[in-house]
C-alpha cells in the first residue's frame, strides 16, 4: 500500500491459530477429521459430559514443539489454566488453553524480505464447536436460532503470538504466509485457511514513528491473506481519521466485514469477559524432556527459507520467473522432484517449471508420479525427444495414471525424433527457402520462428524447438 | 460488622456465572458470602510471602495418552440427551454476541 | 446383614446372588419412603447383574471379589442408561451414555449394583439437607440428618439396604456421614481412586470411598475400585495396595500423634472417644503423641474459597444446551440464565457466587491465591507431622449427627462442621473414620485416623485395631 498519510506508522501483532494434523482431538480420542457428519465426533470428554475428563494426546504436544522448534521458541515445563466464559459452541463453558506458562515461548521468525518478527508465544489450546445460523442472513445477526455441531470441539490448536513488530500490510500478509509455510513444513497443520484450519487476528495501532503504541483493537474473522491485508489497512487508516479528527481509539475488538470492507465494533474494553483464569486441576504439569525434545528435534525438516536457498542454489543466477517457481514448489512441497532432477544432471530450470505449473497443477495425484519418472522426463525434453508439449502432456498422463514416461510418451506416437532425421528435415527446409535463410544468416532472428513453424509442421509437432534453433544456428 | 462485599459487587458475580437473583437473594447472598470471606481473613495470620500456591496435591507430570482413535458415542445416543436439536445438531436459541 | 466379605465367599460357593439381591430390595422397599435413601433402583440392571453373576459361578468360575455384593451408588456417580442426578433439577432425567470407572469395576468384580442415594445437590453439603429431592433420614434416629454429602450412601448401609456403598469426599462428605451413622468411611489418598465419571464438585480434592460397616468390607471395596486409570491424568500410576492381606497386622511399634486442632472445640462425648481410642491404640503397642499442627485451623478458610472456586467452573457446563433441564428464553444467554437460575439450588448457587467472586478480575490473589498458598503450608505441616509420627488421631466430628434444620440458615455453622475433615483433602492424603463410642442420645461417634498419602495400609490396620477394641 501507499505509506500512511502524515507520517503515520502502523504497528501490528498477529494471533494466529492452527489446527494440528494429530488422529484424535487434544484431550480425547475421538477422531480429529474434517467433514463428518455432525455430532458423530463426539465423546462424554469433548461434549463437556459430567464426570468426563481430559487426557493429553503425545502427539499434539509432538507438534506443538515442533512449531515452537522451527520458530526459533524456548520449549519450557508448562501448564494448562481453564479459560472461563459462556459460550453455546464451547461445551464445558470453559477453554482449556495454556496462560502464564505457555509451551513455548521467545522466539522469531525471518521474512523473505530479510526483516525479523518476534513469536511472544506458541501455546496450546483446544477448539470450539461450530455453529449454524438460521434465519435471517445465515450470519449470527439476524439470526433468530442457531445449531451446533462438536465434531470440532476439542480439535488440538496452536496459537501463535507474534510481537508488535509488523509495520504494513504487506509485512503482515508475508507473516502469515511464511509462518503457513512453516506450520505445513512442520507437518503441524495442512494450512487450509479456506477451511478455518488457520485463523488469524490482528492487533493494530497507530503512531508516529517512535512515539509510544498507541490504543489497539483486535480484528477478528480474517479468513484469507487477501483479508488480512485489506482489513488491517482499512483499521489503521480508521484509527489515524480518527486520532487527526480529534478523537482517541477505543480499546475493542472489531469484527472484519469481507463484503463491505470494513471493520465494525464487536466488543468494547468494558464489555470485556472476565476469564478467571486458574489452573485447570483434571490435568498436570507438561514438561518435555530432554529426550522428547530431542526426538522432535531429530524429525524436524528443512525450513521453507532453507528449502527456498538450497533450490535457488541450483541455478546460477536465478531469474525472477524462476524464484516464482521457487516458491511455488516450496509452498506445495514439491522440492523433492527438483533436487531429484538436478542429481540427475537434468535441466533445473525446466524441472522446476515442469514441478510448479505440471505437478503443482495435479496435486492429488502426485503419488502417481515418482522423483525417477519426473526426472526422466525432464531429460527428454531436454535431449529434444520430447517437445516441451509433449512433455508435458506425458507428464500430465504419468500423474493421471502412473507407469513410465518412455511408455506413455509411446503411448501417445511421440515418437523419438532422432538429431539425424531433425537435421536432414532442417537442411531440406533450408534449401527450399533460400530466402528467408540468407536473411536468418543475416542476422534476422525473427526467422528463426519461422523455420521452427515449418519444421514442426514436417514433423507434426514431434521436433523440440530447441533442437530446432541449435541446428539453424550449427548452419548459420 | 459491615459486610466485605457490596450488594453490586455479588450483582456482578451473578452475571457472570448467569444467574438471575431476586433482590431478597442479593441481600442475603451479600450477608452470607460476606460471613464467609470475612473469615477467611483469619488466612492473613500466617506469613505466606514468598510461598509457592499448590493448586494440585500431588505433582504429577507429562501424562499423556497415544494419539490412537478411540470409539465416538453413538450419534443418536448424543442428540437422545438434547433439550432441543435439529439437522442432528443442537439447537439452541438466537445467539447475541461472537465468541470471544 | 451379611457383611461383604461374607456374601462374596457364599456366592462364589455357590450360594445365590439373586437371593441376597431380593434381601436388599426388601429392605430398601421397606424403609425407603421413610428415609429417602435411594433417588433411583435399578432393579432390572441389578437382577441381570445378579443373574450373571449366579450364571457364572454356576459354570464352575469365580465370579469376583465382590460376587452377589449389592452396593450403593452415590448419585453423582456416572451410570450407563441409570438416570444420574446429582440431587439436582438441572440434571433431573438424565441418563449417562457411559459408567464411571467405578462402577465398571464394581462390576467386573462381581458386585450388584442396586441403585442411586440421595446427596446434598452436587455434593455441596454436611446434611443431605440440600437436595433437590428432599433430605435423607438417618436411619439410626430419623428426627437426625445422616451427614453429608453422602448422606444417601451412608444411610443406605446403615439402614441395612446395601452392606457397602460408595461415596465421595471432598471436605469430608464420606468421613463425616460415616461418623454419624456409625460406619467405617474411607477418604483415599488422592489419585489412588479414579475420578473418571465422577461428577465433579472440586476437582483437586473430590475422592471417591467406601461406606461399610467394618474395616474389612471397606477394604475389599477399596481394593477393587482402586488403581491406576488412564482415563483419569491425576491417577497415580502404581498399583493399589493389598489392604486385607495386612489388615490384621496391628499397630505395634507404631508412632501415633493426638492432634490438639483435630479435637478441639468438640463435644465431651466425642473427645472422650478419641481419648479413649488413643488408649486402646497404646495398649496395642503403639506410641501416642500429643501435637499441635495450628495451620489445620486455618483449613477451612482455604477450603472455603478453592472448592467453590473449581465449582463454579465445574459447574459451568450446565447451560440447557446439551443434556439436562432447559428453561427457555429468547436468547441463549438468557436461556443460560433461567435455566440455571431455576435448575439449581440455594446451597449450590451460593458456592458458585463465592468461587466466582474469588476468582474474578482484583480478587483473586486475595482471595483463590491466598488459599491457594494457605495449601501450600497445610501439606508442609501435615510433612512436618508426619516425619515423627506413622498416623494422626482426631475426632471425625465435633458432634453426633444433629437435628434436621439446626444449621441451615446460617452456612458458616454448617461449614464449621467440616473443620476435622477438610485438611486431609487439601493435603490430598488419606483418612479413614472408625465408629467409636456413643454420644448424645447413644448415637455413634466417629474417631478419625489420617495418614500420609499411600499409607492405606497402615490406616486399615490401625482402624481394625479399634474395631476390635469395640468389640466387633
Ligand atoms: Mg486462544
Ligand atoms: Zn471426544
Amino acid at each position: 500500500m501507499a505509506p500512511l498519510p502524515n507520517g503515520w506508522e502502523m504497528v501490528v501483532g498477529l494471533e494466529v491459530h492452527t489446527e494440528l494434523k494429530t488422529a484424535t482431538k487434544l484431550f480425547c480420542g475421538c477422531a480429529n477429521a474434517f467433514g463428518a457428519a455432525p455430532n458423530t465426533q463426539v465423546c462424554p470428554v469433548c461434549l463437556g459430559l459430567p464426570g468426563s475428563l481430559p487426557v493429553l494426546n503425545e502427539h499434539a504436544v509432538d507438534l506443538a514443539m515442533a512449531i515452537g522448534m522451527a520458530l526459533h521458541c524456548t520449549i519450557a515445563p508448562s501448564t494448562f489454566h481453564r479459560k472461563n466464559y459462556f459460550y453455546p459452541d464451547m461445551p464445558k463453558d470453559y477453554q482449556i488453553s495454556q496462560y502464564d506458562l505457555p509451551i513455548n515461548s521467545g522466539g522469531y521468525l525471518d521474512l523473505p524480505d530479510g526483516s525479523r518478527v518476534s513469536i511472544e508465544r506458541a501455546h496450546m489450546e483446544e477448539d470450539t464447536g461450530k455453529t449454524t445460523h438460521l434465519g435471517g442472513s445465515g450470519r449470527i445477526h439476524g439470526a433468530d436460532r442457531s445449531l451446533v455441531d462438536y465434531n470440532r470441539s476439542g480439535v488440538p490448536l496452536v496459537e501463535i503470538v507474534s510481537g508488535p513488530d509488523i509495520r504494513t500490510p504487506e509485512q503482515a500478509r508475508a507473516y502469515a504466509s511464511e509462518l503457513r509455510g512453516i506450520l505445513i513444513a512442520t507437518g503441524a497443520s495442512d494450512g487450509r485457511m479456506e477451511e478455518g484450519s488457520m485463523r488469524i487476528d490482528a492487533n493494530v495501532s497507530v503512531r508516529r514513528p517512535d512515539a509510544p503504541f498507541g490504543t489497539r483493537c483486535e480484528i477478528k474473522n480474517l479468513n484469507s491473506l487477501r483479508s488480512l491485508q485489506r482489513a488491517i489497512e482499512y483499521e489503521a487508516l480508521r484509527q489515524i481519521e480518527l486520532i487527526e479528527d480529534g478523537g482517541t481509539v477505543r480499546q475493542e475488538t472489531r469484527h472484519w466485514d469481507e463484503v463491505a470492507g470494513e471493520t465494525s465494533t464487536m466488543r468494547t474494553k468494558e464489555e470485556a469477559e472476565d476469564y478467571r483464569y486458574f489452573l485447570e486441576p483434571d490435568l498436570v504439569e507438561l514438561a518435555p524432556d530432554a529426550a522428547w525434545q530431542q526426538r522432535i528435534r531429530e524429525q524436524l525438516g528443512p525450513m521453507p527459507a532453507a528449502r527456498r536457498a538450497a533450490l535457488s542454489a541450483l541455478l546460477s543466477h536465478p531469474q525472477p520467473a524462476q524464484l516464482d517457481a521457487i516458491e511455488v514448489v516450496v509452498d506445495l512441497e514439491l522440492d523433492e522432484y527438483v533436487h531429484a532432477a538436478a542429481a540427475a544432471q537434468a535441466d533445473v530450470a525446466i524441472a522446476l517449471a515442469r514441478a510448479a505449473n505440471e505437478v503443482a497443477g495435479n496435486l492429488e495425484s502426485r503419488s502417481n508420479l515418482t522423483t525417477d519418472a519426473f526426472s526422466a522426463t525432464v531429460l527428454m525434453e531436454q535431449r529434444g525427444e520430447l517437445s516441451a508439449t509433449q512433455a508435458k502432456t506425458v507428464l500430465g498422463d504419468v500423474l493421471a495414471s502412473g507407469g513410465d514416461p518412455a511408455a506413455a510418451a509411446a503411448a501417445r506416437g511421440f515418437e523419438q525424433m532422432s538429431s539425424d532425421s531433425l537435421s536432414s528435415t532442417v537442411a531440406g527446409l533450408i534449401d527450399a527457402n533460400p530466402d528467408e535463410w540468407q536473411r536468418y544468416r543475416d542476422g534476422d532472428d525473427k526467422l528463426a520462428q519461422f523455420f521452427i513453424g515449418l519444421v514442426m509442421k514436417a514433423t507434426k509437432g514431434q521436433a523440440n524447438g530447441k533442437s530446432v534453433i541449435a541446428e539453424l544456428q550449427a548452419r548459420r | 460488622m459491615s459486610n466485605v462485599l457490596r450488594r453490586e459487587d455479588v450483582a456482578k458475580v451473578a452475571t457472570l456465572a448467569r444467574l438471575t437473583l431476586s433482590d431478597e437473594e442479593l441481600d442475603l447472598y451479600t450477608e452470607q458470602l460476606s460471613k464467609v470471606l470475612q473469615h477467611a481473613q483469619d488466612m492473613n495470620q500466617l506469613d505466606l510471602t514468598g510461598v509457592a500456591p499448590t493448586a494440585h496435591p500431588f505433582g504429577l507430570k507429562n501424562v499423556v495418552r497415544a494419539d490412537v482413535v478411540t470409539p465416538s458415542l453413538d450419534h443418536d445416543a448424543v442428540m437422545a440427551m438434547a433439550p432441543d436439536a435439529e439437522d442432528g445438531r443442537f439447537a439452541v436459541p438466537r445467539i447475541v454476541g461472537e465468541a470471544p | 446383614m451379611k457383611s461383604a466379605v461374607d456374601i462374596a465367599r457364599d456366592v462364589n460357593a455357590g450360594a445365590s446372588a439373586v437371593e441376597e439381591l431380593e434381601r436388599s430390595l426388601a429392605s430398601i422397599r421397606s424403609r425407603n419412603d421413610e428415609l429417602n435413601v435411594f433417588l433411583h433402583v435399578d432393579e432390572e440392571g441389578a437382577y441381570a447383574a445378579a443373574r450373571r453373576v449366579d450364571e457364572i459361578v454356576a459354570a464352575g468360575g469365580s465370579a469376583g471379589p465382590l460376587a452377589g455384593v449389592p452396593v450403593a451408588l452415590k448419585d453423582n456417580l456416572c451410570t450407563l442408561g441409570v438416570p444420574t442426578t446429582c440431587s439436582s433439577k438441572i440434571l433431573d432425567g438424565w441418563r449417562p451414555p457411559y459408567n464411571a470407572t467405578v462402577v465398571d469395576r464394581l462390576r467386573a468384580a462381581g458386585a450388584v449394583p442396586v441403585g442411586k442415594t440421595n446427596l446434598d445437590e452436587f455434593a455441596m453439603g454436611s446434611s443431605t439437607e440440600n437436595s433437590a429431592f428432599g433430605p435423607t433420614r438417618n436411619p439410626l434416629d430419623p428426627a437426625r440428618v445422616p451427614g453429608g454429602s453422602s448422606g444417601g450412601s451412608a444411610a443406605a448401609v446403615a439402614a441395612n439396604m446395601t452392606p457397602l456403598s460408595l461415596g465421595s469426599d471432598t471436605g469430608g462428605s464420606i468421613r463425616q456421614p460415616a461418623a454419624l451413622c456409625g460406619l467405617v468411611g474411607v477418604k483415599p489418598t488422592y489419585g489412588s481412586v479414579s475420578r473418571y465419571g465422577l461428577i465433579a464438585f472440586a476437582s483437586s480434592l473430590d475422592q471417591i470411598g467406601p461406606f461399610a460397616k467394618t474395616v474389612a468390607d471397606a477394604a475389599l471395596a477399596l481394593e477393587v475400585i482402586g488403581g491406576y486409570d488412564p482415563k483419569d491424568s491425576t491417577s497415580l500410576n502404581e498399583t493399589a495396595p493389598q489392604l486385607l492381606a495386612t489388615l490384621d497386622s496391628g499397630v505395634a511399634g507404631r508412632r501415633v500423634g493426638l492432634v490438639r486442632e483435630l479435637v478441639e472445640g468438640s463435644d465431651d462425648d466425642v473427645t472422650r472417644s478419641v481419648d479413649r481410642a488413643a488408649a486402646v491404640l497404646r495398649d496395642a503397642g503403639a506410641t501416642v503423641v500429643e501435637l499441635s499442627i495450628p495451620e489445620l485451623t486455618l483449613g477451612l478458610s482455604a477450603y472455603y474459597l478453592i472448592a467453590p472456586a473449581e465449582a463454579s467452573s465445574n459447574l459451568a457446563r450446565y447451560d440447557g444446551v446439551r443434556y439436562g433441564l432447559r428453561v427457555d428464553a429468547e436468547d441463549v444467554a438468557a436461556m443460560n440464565e433461567a435455566t440455571r437460575t431455576a435448575g439449581f439450588g440455594a446451597e449450590v448457587k451460593r458456592r458458585i457466587m463465592l468461587g466466582t467472586y474469588a476468582l474474578s478480575a482484583g480478587y483473586y490473589d486475595a482471595y483463590y491465591g491466598q488459599a491457594l498458598k494457605v495449601r501450600t503450608q497445610m501439606i508442609a505441616a501435615f510433612a512436618r507431622a508426619y516425619a515423627d509420627v506413622d498416623l494422626l488421631l482426631g475426632a471425625t466430628t465435633p458432634s453426633v449427627a444433629f437435628a434436621f434444620g439446626s444449621k441451615t440458615n446460617d452456612p458458616m455453622a454448617m461449614y464449621l462442621n467440616d473443620v476435622f475433615t477438610i485438611p486431609t483433602n487439601l493435603s490430598g492424603e488419606a483418612a479413614i473414620s472408625v465408629p467409636f463410642g456413643t454420644g448424645e442420645a447413644d448415637l455413634p461417634v466417629g474417631v478419625q485416623l489420617l495418614g500420609p498419602g499411600r499409607s492405606e495400609p497402615t490406616l486399615f490396620a490401625a482402624a481394625r485395631v479399634l474395631e476390635v477394641a469395640e468389640g466387633r
